[in-house]
């Protein structure tokens, strides 16, 4: 038999994300969403609607649809102006009503194109097929909270009826790193827009990448590996290294077996780093979708599409562009701070009350960072305002502060707000630019330290040093340029 | 008896004190606890709670233009007192947790509710017969159904348990019921009266409407009733007329329109044809013109709302698992599609088991296009046969049923001859139009059945409807007659 060969492959990866959108209510009522509620009480978060109650109707949550239409507009997709919701019908307990409320043939957002940034620093441009809307299923249990054993499953509705949006992607990802920075990539968009939190391990984002191979074999005939797609993903890093892993899976199969594999869903075992078979996928399921009468067509007006359009604002990727291009800021803090949305407000705010948008830089990533990282929260949570940020930013600038001495006045500042000038002048920090008082320093320490100044003049070049330390000591909160530039003048 | 048996009399008789609301509710109770044996229209009366609706009216908490008024619900309505079982073996003890909103209207104009009607199971069929408890009886005659699917509703008025009921109407299930048992029922445009809290049967047809004897207590119910609901986003933003001001102002030069789709519809009974007609020269005499007009699909009716209306009767039915609520089975089942398919098999009847695999079947995967989506075209063009002939007249007037009330058991064996029963009153569904039935007189002698005449009028046109009905009652006396309910 002759043996299996793969003179070149060709990885295909598309991916579909469910994502939970972090409105007040959920899809289609007023009840509190999962999505913001995480490990609420099992069964809190329902009322008729959510538990699907004989007589109860849905009513469109004009937010969610808002919130859809900027993450599509971010991707650079169509927005469809007539939009409609459908019923997806199939027998789970999870599903109080057993069809969930979805959108099957014309979706919110239509085709786009979704720029993503590689490691390497190069770009991926990912294809979007769709996004449309639809209510996320409840959960089901099969042991009592606490870890107890029962003889049946049990029901938590909390989940049921959150906004998920569900992103399709063309099979244009060809590595698990490619993945995950898509992944990465939209879970900065996501957050940044402020339409999910955008936690993973929460499932506010859940991806399942449908992998195949292009084979070219030894005689250069062209064979493809069957699909497969990953289910529950709930890291970045278990989206690369099980996408990476499938793919050697699958062409491994094939150099071993021959087998191309069946279209199937694949799990990932996170502690043994292996995808292992869930289910084929052979069967097509009749879902029965057929318009919900319930709920009228969503008609998407200019005005409307315009005003979602005018919200979206500043997007991270051009956000990033400014900060070099414009702030002069290096490519690796650029990135530090447009990583998260709150940091980058933060930091344009810094900018917005006139500080150096380079000195805004060194203060927030020095200080702002240690000050968030020992407290715990992200840098654009701390209790000290861009304005006090700014006002340290300038009192630097001005040669009133020195800049060793800023994070003395940023500790002070979390105690307890108030102008920047007034706590370092609390301390001691505020440097003296009387010249007046400089020179009467000087001349006190050179009558009393003649030998210094000896020293000085015969060419002893460490004396300046020690005199300018006796000066700096001898009177507090002298600005150091400004007495250095004055002993020079009188020493000659 | 009751003392004053419609909305307005007994209204107006609480508010000059001539009889308490207490007494009427224990009139109605005790009518009930006298006819209904019967009848059997109720499938639960509450007399603690009329009796309390009752004393707050009396004690002043209550007001309204319903003040003390007792009504009878169709038992497919959502009340947090009592069960709410749409006759279906699957929600016999259901207990709403929740308060429909027409329920909500109602109570906060005063209303004393006094039971919950039996109806066919989840609101399919047009004699009660599908009821999973019991057959209710035609009071004009026992051994006659009174119609449906709202037959306990119409027959609780006829037989003069309560002034007023309400009910549902997806196909006909209150013109009908109304036409047969002598009464007045109104199926409201699609979108008037909000939805929520009525148990859905087919979501697009729906619609929850009055019956009573008179179109002044029409406009009194159909005020408090309507309006826009932000719980149903399908109902409609559009202001609620002040029917009861307006009810009684006739109409100058109305024109009745005739379809001749109608009129040569098979299997229409003789006294049905001759009471229409001779309704008809009433208007004539009041000054109306009549015109001819043509709805060409009315064929395509029936056929288009037995494919629109399973296919959403199966998905809005398909919650009924088991799992979170309604009838599980006590079988000892081996995994969670025994449990399912168990619980629905002893949950439904007959007649919804049909309506969900012929909905089931017809949103299948490669007949979707050919049923479904070939109905909806098919209800397109009956908007428009409506829209056009509108343009001629101003009501249609014809037959609310083939028939007068059939004898139990006569169409029970025979779906298809039973669902021929809905032949005039389906189009106006499909349509989401308004359509009204009145009494216009009787078959027989011996045991007259009554005959119901349908006013059809396009979308938002109840003012009209009301008005165009109320000439004719003050023209006639149909609406006086009472059976003799003994």
């Amino acid at each position: 038999m002759a043996e299996r060969i793969i003179k070149s492959f060709k990885v295909l990866i598309g991916v579909e994300v469910h994502v939970q959108l972090a409105t007040a209510s959920k899809m289609f009522t007023s009840a509190a969403n999962g999505a913001t509620n995480f490990g609420a009480a099992p069964n809190t978060l329902v009322d008729p609607v959510i538990l699907g109650l004989p007589g109860v109707l849905p009513v469109m949550n004009k937010k969610a649809v808002e919130w859809s239409m900027k993450v599509g507009l971010a991707m650079g997709c169509k927005i469809n102006r007539h939009t409609k919701w459908d019923r997806k019908s199939y027998y789970y307990p999870d599903l109080p009503k057993n069809y969930q409320i979805s959108q099957y043939d014309l979706p919110l957002c239509g085709e786009g194109t979704f720029i993503v940034p590689l490691p390497d620093g190069s770009t991926k441009s990912v294809r979007i097929r769709r996004a449309h809307l639809e209510e996320d299923a409840g959960k089901l249990l099969h042991e009592a909270p606490g870890g107890f054993t029962i003889d049946h499953s049990i029901v938590d509705l909390n989940r049921a009826g959150t906004p998920l949006l569900e992103i399709v992607t063309e099979p244009d990802l060809s590595s698990g790193e490619e993945v995950a920075a898509y992944g990465q990539e939209l879970q900065r968009l996501v957050q940044h827009l402020g339409v999910s939190e955008g936690q993973m391990q929460m499932g506010h984002m859940r991806f399942e990448p449908n992998i195949n191979v292009h084979i070219t074999d030894g005689d250069g005939k062209v064979i493809k590996t069957a699909i497969t797609e990953i289910k529950n993903l709930n890291s970045f890093e278990a989206l690369r290294k099980a996408s990476d892993y499938e793919i050697q899976r699958q062409m491994q199969q094939w150099i071993e077996t021959g087998s191309l594999g069946k279209k199937s869903t694949y799990g990932w075992d996170s502690s043994r780093e292996v995808t292992f078979h869930q289910r084929d996928k052979e069967e097509a399921n009749d879902y029965r979708y057929f318009p919900d009468p319930d709920l009228p067509v969503v008609e998407v007006s200019d005005a409307w599409l315009a005003e979602i359009k005018a919200s979206i604002g500043e997007l991270p990727a051009a956000r990033l562009k400014r900060y070099c291009e414009v702030c002069g800021l290096s490519a690796v803090d650029a990135a530090i701070i447009a990583d998260d949305r709150a940091t980058a407000d933060f930091y344009d705010a810094i900018i917005a009350a006139g500080a150096d948008a380079k000195r805004a830089c060194n203060l927030l990533l020095s200080h702002g960072k240690r000050l968030a990282n020992e407290r715990g929260v992200s840098m654009g949570k701390l209790p000290i305002t861009p304005v006090r940020f700014a006002e340290v930013a300038k009192l630097i600038d001005a040669s009133k502060l020195a800049a060793s001495a800023a994070g003395a006045v940023f500790d002070k500042l979390l105690e307890g707000d108030a102008p920047a000038e007034q706590v370092a002048g609390s301390l001691g920090l505020i440097q003296s630019s009387d010249t007046g008082a400089i020179d009467a320093a000087i001349d006190a320490l050179i009558a009393q330290n003649p030998k210094s100044l000896q020293d000085y003049r015969a060419g002893k070049q460490a004396a300046f040093g020690s005199l300018m330390g006796m000066v700096m000591k001898s009177a507090k909160g002298l600005n150091p340029k400004l007495v250095q530039e004055r002993m020079k003048a009188k020493l000659g | 008896m009751l003392a004053f048996d419609t909305v307005v009399a007994a209204r107006d008789a609480i508010r000059a004190k001539k009889v308490s609301a207490v007494e009427l509710a224990r009139q109605s109770l005790d009518r009930i606890a006298k006819v209904d044996p019967k009848v059997r229209a109720f499938n639960s009366v509450y007399p603690e709670v009329a009796l309390q609706m009752a004393r707050e009216v009396d004690e002043g908490k209550r007001s309204g233009p319903l003040a003390g008024v007792p009504i009878a619900l169709k038992d497919n309505l959502c009340t947090t007192f009592g069960t709410t079982t749409c006759s279906s073996r699957m929600l016999a003890n259901f207990h709403a947790p929740y308060t429909a909103t027409i329920v909500q209207k109602l109570e906060a104009a005063g209303a004393v509710f006094v039971g919950k009607t039996n109806l066919d199971e989840f609101a399919m069929g047009s004699s009660t017969e599908n009821s999973a408890t019991h057959t209710t009886r035609n009071p004009w005659d026992m051994e006659r159904v009174p119609g449906g699917s709202s037959g306990g509703s119409a027959a609780a008025l006829a037989a003069g348990m309560c002034c007023a009921s309400v009910g549902s109407d997806t196909g006909g299930s209150i013109r009908q019921p109304a036409a047969l048992c002598g009464v007045a029922g109104l199926k409201p445009t699609y979108g008037r009266v909000s939805r929520y809290g009525l148990v859905a049967f087919a979501s697009s047809l729906d619609q929850i409407g009055p019956f009573t004897w008179n179109m002044a207590d029409m406009a009194t119910m159909m005020e408090v009733i309507s309006g826009h609901d932000r719980r149903d986003a399908t109902s409609v933003n559009e202001p609620v007329p002040q029917y009861s001001t307006e009810v009684g102002k006739p109409l100058a030069g109305l024109r009745i329109g005739i379809a001749k789709e109608f009129q040569l519809a098979a299997g229409i009974d003789s006294a049905v044809s001759k009471a229409v007609s001779e309704a008809i020269d009433v208007y004539r005499k009041l000054g109306a013109s009549v015109v001819d007009v043509s709805l060409p699909h009315t064929d395509y009716g029936i056929a288009a709302y037995y494919v629109i209306a399973p296919c959403e009767a199966s998905s809005n039915l398909a919650r009924y698992d088991g799992v979170h609520f309604g009838h599980r089975t006590s079988e000892k089942v081996s995994d969670i599609v025994e449990l399912f398919s168990r619980s629905r098999a002893e949950g439904f009847g007959d007649e919804v088991k049909r309506r969900i695999m012929i909905g089931t079947y017809a949103l299948s995967s490669g007949y979707y296009d050919a049923y479904y989506v070939r109905a909806l075209k098919v209800r397109t063009l009956i908007k428009r046969d409506f829209d056009q002939a509108f343009e001629k007249c101003d009501v249609i007037a014809c037959p609310t049923s083939p028939t007068p009330a059939f004898k139990v058991g006569e169409k029970s064996g025979d779906p298809l001859s039973m669902y021929l029963c809905d032949v005039f009153t389906v189009t106006c569904n499909i349509a989401g139009i308004a359509g009204l039935s009145i009494p216009c007189g009787f078959a027989g002698v011996t045991k007259p059945l009554p005959i119901g005449l349908q006013l059809l009028g396009p979308a938002f046109s109840e003012t009209r409807l009301l008005q165009v009905a109320g000439m004719y009652q003050r023209a006639t006396d149909w609406h006086q007659r009472r059976p003799n309910v003994a």
